[in-house]
């Protein structure tokens, strides 16, 4: 459940697809994946346009191939689920070498599949070519309350250090001959838990000090602000809006 | 686990976004309110401890092993609006940093694994305390049962939001043995390890926990060579606007769940009646007794169309429940208002 | 320096202090620091000697006393002021290093104090060349070994222009190169310095004056290299001079 996700997917770069405002390059991808999520699931078609489409954006963006491939790994429990679909689903039932599979659940299967991956690809390509905190800007930029960024930006700039420090508690138990085998255990592990949690508030708060020490009365300094011209949000929204072309053809044909 | 896109339907996932945000907006003043300036950081802190713990391993057995949640540990740790935003932050960023759950589907993964968790474990938690009694071990067994029944019941609320939007017809009954079956389990692992890691934070500094404010130890004063108690600080204010915003939102949100997403839910028969037909049970089935009534059968009586009668027996519905509901929490409320007076407390304490 | 027409940086005056708990911290701090000095601020653990740094920018207050920078009086009047000329750099790096680049970081403090645009990239790269870490500025904080965030630190304070610069605890967990780079980078501002510090030939290499707290008040102000000789002195406050060194054989820098 989110453990071990914690791979940055950012990868350096000057491509064109680099240089376009986070903003843009965020409101184009959540645009895609709300057209590809409004496609009938009939037009196998629409969602062949679509990879090629991505794989556009990734040739340009030089993205390869094989770094994508391997991030979309991470759909393999619902790759699990959709693989179950055809068996539990009602319906009208098929004979598929020798099996009894329901009609509506192969249908829901392909569905979710193919609009699950395009939508993890989506993803990893704004990831990939949208730095840290550039994400962070854009988010503000499009609206998210200056708050919850902030609270994000904490957040991602002390991940780091508090996972550190989890992994120095555990070699300490380990250096003293500790070994977490099964539930009986957990007490341990609880512990060391907790003493996280107080050393990461405790953190907090010295934060906050060092905060107040420089200045700051509550709202934070703006330091940075993103624009995008008109040009660079064309080129953005190309994408969602050949998938809109697609979609709608998907729909009426 | 994170759900992708296309799980569920676009309409749904549109409302659940709406539902996120909304709820995600009260949190914020809740949390401003709570922590004031120090919001940003403590609360920013607290979520980068929320993303480093899921990633803790718990050795079950033989290799496999469990992750915490969280969302009941964060509302017992540091209140429940600072929680959902801590769960919420840590779900929003490994969606866009990490692809990690669909862009479509933050609604929906917000809603379920952040907002559901934490307050379903925040309202047990606090029914919990108020009945125990006022020692650190309450604590700890409140916890217990709050985290015990946030995943589970994150395991309904994921049913519901498919049962309404899901893109494949999936018998619901099956839908939610599966899914709460395996959750409540999960939820028994999630509420060892809340408890355990509660208890310990409880026991080194008991200031630090939101849940345990209560347990505070009342400071003793020497007058003429007596000890007395010291008054009580007085409580924290709790705007009554925010209750009210947050009452209102929930209702909005019950009406539109129940009257504009019920209109997509389909018309079949649910799986029990099904089954019914099926085995031809149903054939002996009685009419029930209030089958004559103008909302019987889910419908407006002498409105046609089923969805939209349905919808708006829906929303009747909400609407009789939740008058029903707060003439009786009210009532409540006021009784026990009587009994906890401070005056009474203190002369029994003296 | 004409000390009767500038006023001290810092004059702290009948300072007493108690934590809510009941521990009392300080019973009476009394110094002043004149302006381009730089100052040691010597003592034992517990002695108080952070609970008199948190009062110098008003994070702690409420006791008796009074403290004074530049001639203003720490106080909720002029609190965004006194905290531009008070420059505090605190032990952990990471604590103060809290925004996504360096950049950001050392922006935070003349942001906050309403500098925008072309001003505010000027003030950073300033504040940044002055600490050698110019070439750092996209880089987050955790890239950056300790040594470089500590200078980084220094750099988010610099930016603000203090009048005083007030660090705690500066050499700790450096090694011998980046102690001697801060010490360069010290020696080379011209603001005025408070140290607080249990490395004492560092406080003898860069400190012409030190302070002694003990027990919550100054029990000695003098030229270090006559209290770092006073045995008798030393020994009274738990103050010990690292193995084979002599402050006798050390000749003062400026």
């Amino acid at each position: 459940m989110g453990a071990g996700h914690a791979h940055r997917l950012y990868r350096h770069g000057h491509s064109p697809v680099h240089a376009l405002p986070p903003h843009t390059k965020l409101a184009a991808a959540f645009a895609f994946v709300v057209v590809v999520v409004s496609t009938p699931r009939e037009a196998m078609w629409a969602f062949a346009v679509y990879a090629v489409l991505l794989a556009l954006v990734a040739r340009r963006a030089r993205v390869p191939a094989g770094f994508l491939l391997k991030r979309l790994l991470i759909e393999v429990p619902f790759v699990a689920f959709a693989v179950l679909m055809p068996f539990v689903a009602e319906g009208e039932r098929v004979q598929v070498l020798g099996l009894s599979l329901s009609v509506n659940g192969l249908w829901g299967a392909w569905n979710v599949l193919a609009k699950g991956t395009l939508g993890v690809a989506a993803s990893v390509l704004l990831a990939a070519t949208t730095e840290l905190r550039e994400l962070l800007l854009g988010l503000q930029r499009l609206k998210l309350p200056p708050l919850l960024v902030q609270i994000a930006s904490f957040m991602i700039r002390y991940g780091d250090v508090i996972t550190d420090e989890m992994r120095r508690m555990r070699i300490a138990r380990e250096s003293r001959g500790f070994e977490a085998r099964g539930v009986r255990h957990w007490g341990v592990l609880a512990k060391s838990a907790g003493a996280l949690f107080i050393r990461s508030y405790e953190r907090g708060e010295r934060v906050h000090l060092a905060m107040v020490s420089r200045g700051y009365a509550g709202s934070m300094p703006v330091i940075d602000e993103v624009t995008a011209s008109r040009a660079e949000w064309r080129h953005a929204l190309t994408l969602p809006c050949a998938a809109l072309v697609v979609c709608l053809l998907g729909w009426i044909l | 686990m994170h759900v992708p896109d296309g799980f569920i339907n676009a309409p749904v996932s549109a409302v659940t976004g709406v539902v996120a945000a909304g709820a995600i907006a009260v949190s914020l003043r809740g949390a401003r309110r709570e922590l004031d300036e120090r919001t940003a950081p403590l609360a920013g802190l607290v979520a980068a401890f929320i993303f480093a713990v899921q990633m803790l391993n718990f050795p079950v057995a033989a290799g496999t092993s469990g992750h915490l949640l969280g969302g009941a540990l964060a509302a017992i740790l540091v209140g429940p609006f600072t929680g959902v935003l801590c769960v919420s932050v840590v779900l929003l960023m490994q969606g866009v940093l990490f692809a990690d759950g669909g862009l479509t589907a933050l609604g929906v993964n917000i809603t379920d694994m952040a907002i559901v968790t934490t307050v379903v474990s925040y309202a047990v938690f606090r029914g919990l305390l108020a009945l125990l009694p006022r020692k650190r071990r309450s604590v700890t067994v409140a916890s217990f049962v709050a985290a015990l029944v946030s995943v589970p019941a994150a395991a309904v609320a994921f049913t519901l939001m498919y049962a309404v939007g899901g893109t494949t017809d999936i018998s619901i009954g099956k839908v939610a043995t599966a899914m709460i079956g395996v959750h409540v389990l999960i939820g028994l692992g999630e509420a060892v390890i809340t408890a355990l890691t509660v208890g310990a934070v409880v026991a080194v500094r008991p200031d630090l926990v939101h849940g345990a404010r209560g347990l505070r130890q009342r400071l003793r004063l020497r007058v003429n060579g007596e000890l007395v108690d010291a008054p009580a600080p007085a409580a924290p204010v709790a705007a009554r606007a925010s209750r009210r915003t947050l009452w209102l939102t929930g209702l909005v949100t019950s009406l539109v769940l129940a009257g504009f997403v019920s209109f997509y839910a389909s018309a079949n028969p649910d799986g029990l009646e099904k089954v019914a037909h099926d085995q031809g049970i149903d054939k002996k089935a009685g009419k029930h007794a209030s089958s004559d009534s103008p909302l019987a059968h889910y419908g407006v009586k002498d409105v046609s169309d089923a969805r939209l009668s349905g919808g708006l027996a829906g929303v009747i519905g909400v609407g009789v429940t939740v008058v029903a509901g707060s003439t009786v929490f009210w009532a409540v409320r006021r009784r026990r208002g009587t009994d906890v007076s401070p005056a009474s407390t203190a002369s029994t304490g003296a | 320096m004409d000390p009767v027409t500038t006023p001290a940086s810092l004059e702290v005056s009948g300072l007493a202090f108690a934590y809510p708990d009941g521990h009392q911290a300080l019973f009476g701090v009394d110094f002043s620091v004149a302006r381009g000095e730089r100052v040691a601020l010597l003592g034992p653990n517990g002695a108080g000697k952070t609970t008199l740094v948190l009062h110098l920018n008003g994070i702690l207050g409420g006791g008796t006393g009074t403290v004074t920078v530049a001639g203003m009086p720490v106080g909720k009047r002029h609190m965004a002021e006194i905290r531009q000329k008070v420059g505090i750099v605190f032990q952990d790096p990471d604590d103060q290093l809290f925004m996504p680049t360096v950049r950001e970081d050392v922006a935070f403090g003349p942001a906050a104090a309403g500098i925008r645009g072309a001003a505010l990239e000027e003030r950073v790269r300033t504040a940044l060349d002055r600490v050698g870490m110019g070439d750092f500025a996209d880089r987050p904080p955790h890239h950056l070994s300790f040594g470089q965030r500590r200078r980084v630190a220094v750099a988010t304070v610099l930016a603000m222009e203090p009048e005083i610069l007030v660090l705690d605890e500066p050499s700790s967990n450096l090694d011998p190169a980046s102690r001697r780079e801060l010490a360069d980078i010290l020696r080379s501002l011209d603001v005025t310095v408070l140290m607080v510090t249990h490395d004492l030939p560092y406080a003898l290499e860069l400190c012409p004056r030190s302070l002694v707290l003990s027990e919550g008040v100054i029990a000695a102000d003098g030229p270090t290299g006559e209290l770092l000789s006073d045995d008798a002195l030393m020994r009274a406050h738990r103050l010990e001079l690292p193995f084979g060194f002599d402050p006798r054989s050390v000749t003062m820098g400026a």
